[in-house]
């Protein structure tokens, strides 16, 4: 039986308008995988419980368990961590959870990330754990966002991709463009698959996380290129409402 | 209704509360179709009265989940195998 247990907020950073990052305090941490996630629970004086999953987004070298998490408004737990709660509160959690979509550092296959929004959150888990590690396979990341400002870890990402160690990093806007830009502006498609993935003989690793509408589209270009369907693991968030 | 559609890692969590171990990893034999899949890539519906879990390959039912009143129903009929290693 996995426990549940306390955490406390230690620091609290906006990475957009409606995202942030929580960074936690935990007493005992059994350490994680990069790409799997937490449940965090809440509970109401009257007793009622609301559970959502998120993401893990640090490392596993790092010292903080950092979460990072989307507000949405009509949702019943994730108002309550991007917006009330403050540091030095406790928060009820159980992890680290998941096996399946996880990325280990002695994986030498190319690396393929993709992400629709927050979905981008485990794999930055990812990159953090491969800019960490000593021998370190290419990668490649497609990451789509609506605009500009939404672009969680923009500086971050361009940080890791600066580092000229195997990374690049490419990313779409599909709604609004700053002048000036020079990603792609548009949905993902074939053609853009094309540009950014591996060839499929160099037998890749691929991840894919966000929306479901936005995995299912992905997964069927990737399918499309003849990848083989089991070198692709998917993550979908769904509208769950968070 | 696509946006409904989640996937093994959602129900992660819940699978630990029922087995000894992590079982997203975890091949499941299909009763219907026979296909094989890890637990991660199956189909999972939350909005259910329970969870509902299909498989990826035919939409079979494999797996029902009811938490409640203390007590958990678990339905299996749909699996023929699950395939997991020790921990």
């Amino acid at each position: 039986m996995i426990k549940w247990q306390l955490g406390t907020l230690a620091e609290l950073k906006p990475e957009t308008p409606r995202v942030s990052s929580l960074y936690l305090d935990v007493p005992e941490w059994p350490g994680h995988l990069a790409g799997q996630h937490v449940d965090v629970r809440l509970t109401a004086e009257d007793g009622y419980q609301a559970e959502r999953s998120y993401s893990i987004a640090s490392a596993p070298e790092d010292r903080r368990l950092a979460l990072t998490v989307e507000r949405l408004d009509d949702g019943e737990v994730s108002p309550y961590l991007v917006g009330e709660l403050r540091v030095g509160d406790k928060l009820e959690f159980r992890g680290p959870i998941g096996g399946f979509f996880v990325w280990q550092g002695q994986d030498e296959r190319p690396l393929l990330l993709v992400a629709g929004g927050s979905g981008i959150v485990p794999l930055m888990s990812m990159l953090r754990h491969r800019a960490s590690a000593s021998r370190k396979p290419p990668a490649r990341l497609l990451y789509s966002s609506r605009k500009f400002e939404d672009i969680i870890y923009a500086q971050k990402l361009a940080r890791l991709a600066a580092a000229g160690d195997g990374l690049s990093v490419h990313h779409t806007l599909t709604r609004e463009k700053p002048s000036g830009w020079t990603g792609y502006t548009r949905r993902i498609d074939a053609a853009m698959v094309k540009d950014v993935a591996w060839p499929k003989d160099t037998t890749p690793a691929v991840f894919v996380c966000g929306p479901t509408s936005f995995v299912e589209a992905a997964a069927q270009l990737l399918v499309a290129m003849d990848y083989d369907p089991r070198w692709i693991k998917t993550e979908r968030f769904g509208a769950t409402g968070g | 209704m696509a946006d409904m559609t989640l996937d093994g890692n959602a129900i992660a969590g819940l699978l630990r509360e029922i087995f000894a171990m992590e079982m997203t990893n975890a091949l499941g034999t299909c009763g219907s179709c026979g296909a094989v899949n890890e637990v991660g890539r199956v189909q999972v519906y939350v909005h259910a009265p329970g969870t509902v879990v299909r498989c990826p390959s035919c939409e079979h039912v494999l797996m029902r989940v009811v938490r409640g009143r203390g007590k958990y129903w678990v339905d299996l009929s749909g699996v023929r195998c699950l395939e997991f290693a020790e921990p």
